[in-house]
């Protein structure tokens, strides 16, 4: 197969997927943010790469299997030939010098998107605690002494660092237009850093099958402008609603396409409570009944090692 | 490797030409190792789920406050001393002296009868003291970890009864040479994955 | 009495499970009347159920795949019907409660009761016959395995109508497959039903390591043997080292669920990610397990109809051997998204990639098999073909998730279940049916038809794509896995479309049962009189088709690859011998049943916590086991006269063909 010919199909079919993939809303290729932007420009060059083997390999197999198909008897037909080391040493090659290159973007882009690293960014990031519960998403700021279920919402532009665990089962928090997603895990925490550089309501959503009403255990992510962000923020904080102890246990009982509610007042330290109630002998006590103060909590806490925190980061 | 005791089954002699699909043993005995290796990827699993959660103790007991060596090495010398005892059931075998072979046999089974009753005393006792399996996540490795190689030894111990039986019933014949060459390493593996236990689990745990 | 057992375990008020085993105690009935009416029952007893025979194990692992394949095939187009109309968050005829069971028992029955059955049933037809040996290195051993595969069967599908099945996806994720949250039988009858299989698929495993390493022709060094025995090497070697760590992780969860332990529960320190570490640990290399003897199956099938030796023969055991090892390293890709630090994750996803090169290499050398030969589209090629079009797509998007940063937003979607359809379908599926037109006449002496093959297969090429391309959009539109309904109306017209596809799938597996019937009952016009249908290169051609059940009269003498191929060029094939030595062989023995019965009934005591019936059990599988050992009247030796007899029925009229015709191809033109 010629040069040409291969560039040209190249283009095509870059081409032919483009208009394609217009076609329909895609939201993991139309992402709003920047963590989403590199995971998909990550995609397309990553599939570009490999469409440099799969393309001649699939015209090959079918130029082949016509060429020398049993009725053709114009085609060399060589009973007996069954090595070349020329021919060898390329198929060896050419997967490898793709897989090098992919290893190479593989480990740049793995470092750069990990989800635990803060974004570069010259403002203060926004922290927003998630809590996957029996089915419903629980969002706490703790900045503002708020809590939401089933929405949060956002200042575009600046980084939000999230705090993620669950109450109950795993989960997985993924809002597909910012990008990455990370696991929910009880007595665990784990941490993701997303962005959103437009302004709109995204889907969010639960990725990892948790039960009955896993279905239904989606949120909306409102990014919006400062302005929008503080009206939100009022808005919770106007609700009739504190999060206290008891209201928490309220939540923590399943329960399935839970409307949008708002909290105010949220009891300081509840997402450590809720992550440190299976960490220690405390375990056996729901978080909604009276917890022992986070003093005590880290008292008992630090007998018990190694934390899983730990174990999230080098789990392997 | 012992396969080069093993004699040709005696057919053989009669129907020479097919040698190679009859078991002279060495089949056995490789299929044998090959078994002994996936078990010994169940204890790997067990020693790494351990590895995880020895630490877990959830406020509970830790193993500094459970275990007591000098007890442990009561065990282990029991289960050294039974391998030892089945080697020489192995040397009689070999001798071909049938009854010194069930005398070995009986012998190995007291001390592995007595492990196995030293380490149900053992769990009773941890049980009775509120330290059982369900307490934390590190008793439950350990109990499953240990636990483990007591089924495995306890089905020793069955096999053992059989094999006296079966060389008072059939005598040292060719199967059953097979199958005590079997045992016998079975039986030794089960102490080498003890050593592991012994030094993992208690000898860590209590230092 | 009966523990948890009771008569409200039945689920009598849901239409579709009643209406289901209405059916099969129907069909059940009228297959066990059938057998009555025939008076087959002493014949399938002691000429199936109790054979030692590595072919009609082999034979009676397929028909058991085919079966279930049936079944999940059901549960696959019950859940594409139920998302192509739960658009709007509309309900569907599905709730949730037995969706959830149905994608759990669809994932396990196809993985565990279809794919396997399939792979270890050709492993069994083939590897003896291809290596020259008269049977497997513990006949009895083999026979145990399948019925206790057919335990698991068995508990699956018990767990249809009495009690539920696991609603926890097809890995039973932990906290979510503890007691707390899945309080019913259902992670029960998982956990036994696969742990008696894994059983035997350990205990297959063992026996044909020993096979392939002991039991070779004399002269058939490792480099002399067909690559299909190769990969099957390499699969069992897989399975003795990974199956182990699945009998862990399901014994642990079952000490959480049993005896109140805390492995993986949230409380007193467990740890959920432990489990799912094991159980990819495993979970990875298992899918090598079903894909290596497919790539072997390809190879035989490229290169007898390319009329060719097979390209890079060398290449291609060591490309073999190299994903067999990196199998093991790449477990945690399945995970990406759990926390890890970016270096591990990295390494992992560059291991992921890297078995890609090895797999990459296969596929030239099948293009270059194909490269300046003669290519016959018979139904296995046309199998083949479509496989290295679609596997090449599959193989593409598995690396693409390899990249963690790319996983990270298609992880959990769409895209992924679109993708391991891609290479399991594409490539398990293609190779078993492709593998199953091509040696079925080895089995039964005669050829599958033609032309319902070729239905077969165009129905579910075309169906493959309509079902799975939409699911990659799906997944790039933000669509996860395991959803009962949804609220976007934009997906419904692509899972319509899916529908659709699955029910092309479902027109092909008619037109393979169709073709089995058609071909069954024109068998005598398909007969293959010479043993070499195709022209093969490998030593299971040159016996009798169906193989005798002692398989070589003679051991044949192996001194280059290809034996059989060289020997038809040098006229030296189909030799026959002057005298005929007696042959070993082993008895047939009820044992291998007794104990999977014994062990089913383990089973289903232990999922009920009727103890007094689990220990029962327990005793009657140890003490048959026990009295195998007893017995010792386990073979028996076949007169050369006999031998002779039946060779030279065979070879008589064989000779005066061959003398006609050129050897190469002697038997595609005498069939």
């Amino acid at each position: 197969m010629n040069k040409r010919s291969l560039v040209s199909t190249l283009r095509w079919s870059c081409a032919g997927l483009t208009v394609f993939l217009s076609g329909c809303n895609l939201e993991v290729l139309s992402p709003k943010g920047d963590v989403g932007m590199q995971e998909k420009s990550l995609i397309l060059i990553a599939t570009g790469l490999m469409l440099l083997v799969v393309i001649p390999v699939i015209a090959m197999t079918l130029i082949f299997a016509w060429r020398y198909r049993a009725s053709n008897t114009k085609a060399t037909y060589a009973p007996k030939w069954s090595h070349s080391t020329a021919i060898e040493a390329v198929v060896w090659t050419i997967p490898c010098i793709i897989i090098a290159i992919l290893a190479t973007l593989t480990w740049r882009s793995t470092h750069a998107l990990d989800p635990y690293k803060p974004l570069d960014s010259q403002v203060k990031p926004i922290t927003i605690e998630a809590v996957a519960m029996d089915w419903k998403w629980l969002f706490i700021y703790p900045d503002y002494g708020i809590a939401s279920v089933n929405e949060i919402a956002f200042p575009t532009n600046v980084p939000v660092h999230f705090e993620v665990t669950s109450d109950s089962v795993m989960n997985a928090f993924f809002i597909p237009q910012l990008g990455s997603q990370i696991y929910a895990m009880a007595g665990m925490d784990t941490k993701l850093n997303l962005i959103a550089n437009e302004p709109g309501t995204y889907a969010g959503l639960s990725s990892n099958y948790s039960g009955e009403g896993f279905s239904d255990m989606h949120f909306t992510a409102i990014a919006t402008s400062q302005q929008g962000f503080t009206e939100w923020v009022n808005k919770a904080k106007a609700s009739q609603a504190n999060l206290d102890n008891q209201a928490f246990h309220a939540l923590t009982q399943p329960s399935e396409k839970v409307p949008v509610s708002y909290y105010t007042n949220v009891t300081p330290g509840l997402f450590n409570s809720v992550i440190q109630q299976y960490m220690s002998d405390m375990s056996m006590k729901p978080v909604g009944t009276p917890s022992p103060s986070p003093a005590q909590a880290s008292a008992s806490l630090s007998g018990s090692i190694p934390s899983h925190n730990d174990h999230a980061k080098a789990s392997e | 490797m012992s396969s080069s005791v093993i004699t040709a089954n005696h057919d053989v002699a009669v129907h020479g030409a097919d040698h190679e699909h009859h078991d002279d043993g060495s089949k056995t005995l490789l299929g044998f190792w090959i078994y002994l290796m996936s078990d010994c990827l169940i204890f790997s699993a067990l020693f790494a789920s351990f590895a995880v959660l020895c630490n877990a103790t959830a406020g509970g007991p830790t193993s500094k406050e459970l275990f007591e060596l000098p007890y442990v090495l009561g065990e282990t010398m029991l289960l050294l001393f039974s391998s030892f005892t089945f080697g020489l059931a192995m040397l009689n075998m070999y001798a071909g002296k049938r009854n010194r072979v069930i005398g070995w046999l009986f012998i190995t089974f007291l001390f592995g009868a007595g492990f196995i009753a030293m380490e149900v005393h053992e769990f009773a006792h941890l049980i009775h003291e509120g330290a059982g399996p369900d307490r934390s996540a590190f008793l439950s490795s350990y109990f499953a970890l240990v636990g483990t190689h007591g089924l495995h030894v306890s089905a020793g111990l069955i096999w053992i009864v059989v094999m006296m039986h079966m060389v008072g019933k059939f005598g040292l014949n060719d199967a059953v040479q097979r199958r005590l060459s079997c045992l016998s390493l079975f039986w030794h593996f089960l102490d080498v994955v003890w050593i592991c236990v012994f030094s993992i689990v208690y000898l860590r745990g209590v230092l | 009495m009966f523990g948890k057992l009771t008569l409200s375990a039945i689920p009598y008020n849901e239409p579709i499970i009643m209406g289901t085993l209405l059916m099969v105690c129907l069909g059940g009935a009228a297959l066990l009347g059938w057998v009555t009416y025939q008076r087959k029952w002493g014949y399938l007893w002691t000429e199936w159920f109790t054979t030692v025979d590595h072919k009609r194990i082999g034979i009676m692992y397929v028909i058991m795949a085919l079966v279930m394949l049936l079944r999940g095939f059901a549960d696959a187009l019950m859940m594409r019907a139920q998302q192509a109309i739960a658009a709007s968050d509309a309900a569907g005829y599905l709730p949730p409660h037995h969706y959830d069971q149905i994608f759990s028992a669809h994932g396990v029955i196809m993985i565990f009761f279809v794919a396997m059955p399939f792979v270890v049933g050709l492993m069994n037809l083939v590897v003896p016959l291809q290596i020259g040996a008269r049977d497997v290195a513990y006949p009895f051993l083999n026979s145990l395995s399948f019925w206790l595969t057919t335990s698991g069967v068995v508990l699956v599908m018990v767990s249809m109508f009495v009690g539920d099945f696991a609603a926890t996806g097809w890995l039973a994720y932990p906290p979510l497959s503890e007691l707390k949250f899945s309080p019913t039988v259902g992670v029960d009858y998982y956990i036994w039903a696969l742990q008696l299989s894994g059983l035997g698929t350990t205990l297959s495993g063992i026996n044909f390591v020993v096979t392939i390493l002991r039991m070779r022709a004399p002269g058939m060094t490792l480099m002399r043997m067909p690559v299909f025995t190769w990969t099957a090497l390499v699969t069992n070697i897989l399975i003795v080292a990974a199956f182990p760590v699945l009998t862990v992780a399901l014994a642990l969860l079952a000490a959480d669920r049993y005896l109140d332990m805390h492995f993986f529960t949230n409380e007193l320190g467990g740890n959920a990610m432990l489990y799912i570490n094991l159980i990819w640990i495993w979970g990875h290399p298992e899918v090598y397990i079903l894909i290596l003897p497919c790539f072997g199956v390809f190879s035989e099938i490229v290169s007898t109809f390319s009329g060719k030796p097979l390209f890079g023969y060398k290449s291609m055991v060591y490309a073999t051997a190299g994903i067999g090892v990196l199998s093991f390293v790449v477990w945690l890709h399945h995970f990406f998204t759990m926390g890890s630090g970016a270096d591990v994750n990295a390494f992992f996803g560059i291991s992921t990639m890297i078995i890609s090169i090895p797999t990459g290499v296969k596929l030239f050398n099948w293009l270059f098999t194909m490269y300046r030969g003669r290519i016959r589209f018979t139904v296995p090629m046309l199998w083949t073909v479509g496989f290295m079009v679609t596997f090449t797509i599959g193989g593409m998007t598995g690396v693409l998730m390899a990249v963690p940063g790319a996983d990270f937003v298609l992880h959990n979607s769409l895209f992924l279940i679109a993708h391991f359809h891609n290479v399991i379908i594409g490539g398990v599926i293609f190779g078993c049916m492709a593998a199953i037109n091509y040696w079925f006449p080895k089995a039964f002496g005669f050829k599958l038809e033609e032309r319902f093959g070729r239905y077969s297969f165009w129905c579910w090429l075309v169906g493959f794509y309509l079902a799975f391309m939409p699911l990659y959009v799906l997944g790039l539109m933000g669509m996860t896995r395991r959803m009962n309904h949804y609220a976007n109306p934009d997906w419904q017209p692509y899972l319509v479309v899916a529908a659709i596809g699955a029910g092309v799938i479902a027109l092909g597996i008619g037109f393979t049962v169709l073709q089995i019937v058609v071909s069954v009952r024109n068998r005598a016009e398909n007969r293959d009189l010479t043993g070499d249908p195709w022209g093969g290169r490998t030593l299971e051609w040159s016996t009798s088709s169906p193989a005798p059940f002692y398989n070589f009269a003679v051991v044949p003498q192996i001194e280059e690859l290809d034996q059989f191929q060289v020997d038809k060029e040098h006229k030296r094939a189909y030799k026959r011998q002057a005298h005929y030595a007696d042959i070993h062989m082993p008895r047939n023995t009820g044992v291998g049943l007794f104990m999977a019965a014994f062990g089913t009934v383990l089973g289903f005591a232990m999922v009920w916590h009727i103890w007094w019936l689990a220990i029962a059990g327990l005793v009657g599988m140890i003490a048959s086991f026990i009295s195998r050992a007893y017995d010792t009247n386990v073979d028996y030796y076949v007169s050369g006269v006999e031998v002779e007899k039946i060779e030279r029925a065979r070879l008589v009229p064989l000779e005066k063909l061959i003398d006609h015709v050129d050897p190469a191809s002697a038997g595609q033109k005498v069939a």
